[in-house]
């Protein structure tokens, strides 16, 4: 099988795997508790989280563990804006963020809260400008994803981030679900505040994730109970899934990308040399693993079904909303008509993709693409 | 802009005459475990020190260097070829990071190892210096007191500037002058006792008193981290945990009241020279400032005293509590030290302690019951760990 659908999922790492198995095993108590092993595992877990916060570059109780990327981003918007409401109900997002940010502001919106969208430009990049002007005297939150899951186009967090300095009211959240370890994204020199992270885009497990937290900004959890995490997150600690998320995190930022990023680019220019595919990854501002495409005429879906008899795994747009019909909202605000936007596949590569694989790809793309075309044809 | 090597300053150890290798050598050796990085070469010569990074972060360096004991400060280097332009280039990205966007003045102190390089010391200085005024705004020349200076190091194999001199925790390396006993509590006082004498270059043994089921777990897991912070300034430390329940409650019932306190201080003295003699330590460290409690007054520290000849050192005998605080700060143990777990010392007190106990007093109560066997026992059930301890488990796994 080859896998290039890492933007759904990773294939946990073999010693990620291995960690968590240990861990469960030897640290198993429960880190609140009084006794030593206890203890123990509490050490553990502040351990994971010490690990955490120094690949970041910030301090340990900055870092939250929770359950995944939409804990996250759910956490960081809704706690943030019902915690700092009484400074003002706005928020300004974009158009293109996952349904996990995208959804949270809706349900804002259902509770008075004004949110702004900003629209890509064509390419499926953010300008800054165009956030500048969707701030007013109420803005209390920006949010903004880092590299776009659908597109892999990554978005200017730094210069947003310098032109939020002029707005201190202004937290600034950034979903880095798909960009962590994999572009370079500087938290302080960034300004931002809230960050969130999943561990199974990081050949790491389900269930595991964080969100930074810098340490002066303030709250309201999502769930009630025992005060855990510092009192944002409560619930049991998950000390083996903070430990197996822990090691994901060292090694994806150990991991070179330049690979990746050359074998992306050699897909990338197999493709562009195809008069019959359109490329929708802005690829001199895109990350190194992502690349959409369309095959016009061929539904995304039919390409998707076709690869996969040929052992290769790709996806349509994202997979949160690839079991819907509808075509990439994300495409369509970049022009993308929706026909061509319904044609639209993706292809994401991890650092354990090699170029054979990609070979073996365009090899059979130019084998199943003349047939299926074919047959669109016959049936028009 | 990426250094290539660490420069590191010998503080106090540079005095010293036939018996400097053998600072230098336990300094390599500290700084070496505490990087914990292959990638690091350490090179020991003899009035500095180089770390060759190899690729390493210098802001990970940084902070770990910050706490060897030894160092009188450090600075980053970068290296170029001998092309003028480059060291230009160089010299300038490092005076506007040692600037950091304010005023500043600086002066450049050029060294001219290799004599073939055309230009002398003094047109180095001007060309470096006069390119970097040109280039820079806010900036002018002070050579009697600048705010940084600018070192120019041109050897025949390459270039080396920098710009930054970071202050190191002076002192001299950490086991470079024996081994002593450090009483440690779990309070305030004592890990910052036992890291000025590390400072000094003392290697620490750390003893701590256990009343389970008084004391929990949790406060001697506080005692661990506390040895564990001792550990960051360089050299291991072995942690002897005493199990004391059974002396305390001993005492309790031998001694009146507002005597436990002294006979309880002079066991654990007692016991401690005994883990002593079996490490092979030299003295007994405490935490001890004169007249901060009553066990702390010169009349308690005579009657205390008394029951050993071994040196008993009391590096903050004159301090302050707050300057005391102060350290504890900086040094990583002050949050750790104010957590809320009972220790021995605290549940067995009596509500009026003697201030001022007469040593002919204490030997009297105490003469009634034979302790050796119970201190016999309790160092026989010491427990012992090494610290940094079962970290390494647990690193492995993350």
């Amino acid at each position: 099988m080859i896998y290039f659908d890492n933007s759904a999922t990773t294939m946990p790492d073999q010693s990620v795997l291995d960690t968590f198995i240990k861990a469960s095993t030897r640290f198993f108590a429960n880190p609140s508790s009084l006794h030593y092993p206890g203890m123990e595992a509490e050490r553990f877990l502040e351990k994971a989280r010490g690990q955490i916060a120094a690949l970041c570059r910030v301090s340990a109780q900055e870092i939250i563990f929770t359950s995944g990327g939409t804990e996250s981003n759910n956490l960081a918007i809704k706690g943030a804006a019902h915690f700092y409401k009484s400074r003002g109900q706005h928020i300004v997002t974009t158009a293109i963020e996952h349904p996990s940010v995208f959804e949270a502001c809706r349900d804002l919106e259902k509770e008075g809260f004004q949110v702004t969208y900003v629209k890509p430009k064509a390419n499926g990049v953010i300008d800054i400008a165009d956030i500048k002007r969707a701030m007013t005297n109420e803005t209390i939150l920006v949010s903004v994803m880092h590299v776009n899951n659908e597109t892999g186009a990554v978005q200017p967090i730094e210069g947003i981030g310098q032109m939020l300095q002029h707005y201190p009211q202004t937290l600034f959240h950034v979903d880095a679900v798909q960009g962590f370890g994999k572009v370079p994204l500087d938290l302080n020199k960034s300004g931002i505040h809230l960050m969130s992270v999943s561990g199974h885009k990081l050949h790491g497990l389900n269930g595991t994730g964080f969100l930074y937290k810098q340490s002066n900004v303030q709250l309201a959890p999502l769930l009630s109970g025992g005060g855990q995490e510092s009192g944002f997150r409560s619930g049991t600690e998950h000390t083996a899934g903070a430990a197996s998320l822990a090691k994901a995190a060292r090694l994806v930022m150990e991991t070179n990308m330049d690979p990746v990023k050359r074998i992306t680019r050699w897909i990338y220019d197999e493709l562009a040399a195809r008069s019959n595919i359109v490329i929708h990854t802005p690829i001199g501002e895109a990350a190194p693993h992502i690349l959409n495409v369309s095959l016009p005429g061929i539904k995304g879906e039919v390409l998707v079904h076709a690869l996969e008899q040929e052992g290769i795994i790709v996806s349509t747009t994202s997979a949160c909303s690839s079991k819907q019909t509808k075509p990439s909202r994300t495409l369509q605000l970049m022009n993308v008509n929706s026909d061509l936007a319904a044609s639209a596949i993706r292809i994401s590569l991890s650092s354990r993709n090699t170029l054979q694989e990609a070979e073996q790809f365009i090899e059979a793309l130019d084998r199943i693409t003349p047939a299926l075309a074919k047959k669109r044809n016959e049936r028009t | 802009m990426k250094y290539d090597r660490v420069l590191i300053r010998y503080g106090e150890m540079s005095t010293k005459g036939r018996n400097r290798s053998k600072f230098t050598n336990k300094m390599k050796t500290n700084i070496k475990r505490l990087l914990k990085d292959d990638r690091i070469q350490v090179e020991a010569q003899r009035d500095r020190m180089f770390l060759y990074l190899n690729g390493a972060s210098f802001d990970d360096v940084k902070e770990k260097l910050m706490h060897v004991s030894g160092i009188q400060s450090f600075s980053p280097v970068v290296k170029t070829t001998q092309d003028l332009d480059e060291m230009k280039e160089a010299a300038l990205s490092l005076v506007e990071k040692a600037m950091n966007g304010k005023p500043a003045s600086f002066k450049v102190n050029t060294r001219r190892a290799d004599k073939q390089f055309p230009l002398d010391t003094h047109e180095l200085n001007h060309e470096i210096g006069g390119h970097v005024l040109r280039e820079t705004n806010d900036l002018t020349v002070d050579v009697r007191h600048p705010d940084f200076i600018l070192t120019v190091e041109v050897r025949a194999e390459a270039v080396y500037l920098s710009s930054e001199t970071i202050p190191g925790a002076g002192g001299m390396p950490a086991g470079a002058a024996g081994k002593a006993i450090l009483l440690l509590s779990g309070g305030l006082d004592s890990p910052v006792a036992g890291y000025m004498m590390m400072k000094r270059g003392v290697e620490i043994e750390a003893v701590h008193f256990f009343s389970p089921p008084y004391t929990s777990d949790r406060a001697k897991q506080k005692v661990i981290d506390l040895a564990n912070v001792l550990t960051t300034y360089g050299g291991n430390v072995r942690l002897h945990i005493v199990p004391f329940t059974h002396i305390q409650e001993t005492i309790h019932k031998q001694v009146p009241e507002n005597y436990t306190m002294t006979s309880t201080r002079r066991i654990m003295m007692r016991i401690a020279d005994r883990i002593r003699e079996q490490t092979g330590a030299l003295a007994i460290v405490t935490g001890e400032s004169l007249g901060q409690v009553a066990s702390q007054t010169m009349e308690s520290m005579a009657a205390i005293n008394d029951v050993t000849n071994t040196p008993v050192l009391r590096p903050l005998i004159a301090t302050d509590k707050l300057d005391i605080m102060n350290i504890a700060r900086k040094i990583g143990t002050h949050d750790i030290s104010i957590l809320p777990f009972e220790d021995c010392c605290t549940i067995f007190t009596p509500a009026a302690p003697k201030t001022k106990p007469k040593t002919e007093k204490v030997q009297f109560f105490e003469s009634f019951l034979d302790f050796d066997p119970l201190i016999d026992e309790a160092v026989r059930s010491t427990e012992t760990i090494l610290l940094p301890n079962n970290e390494s488990e647990m690193d492995d796994l993350l």
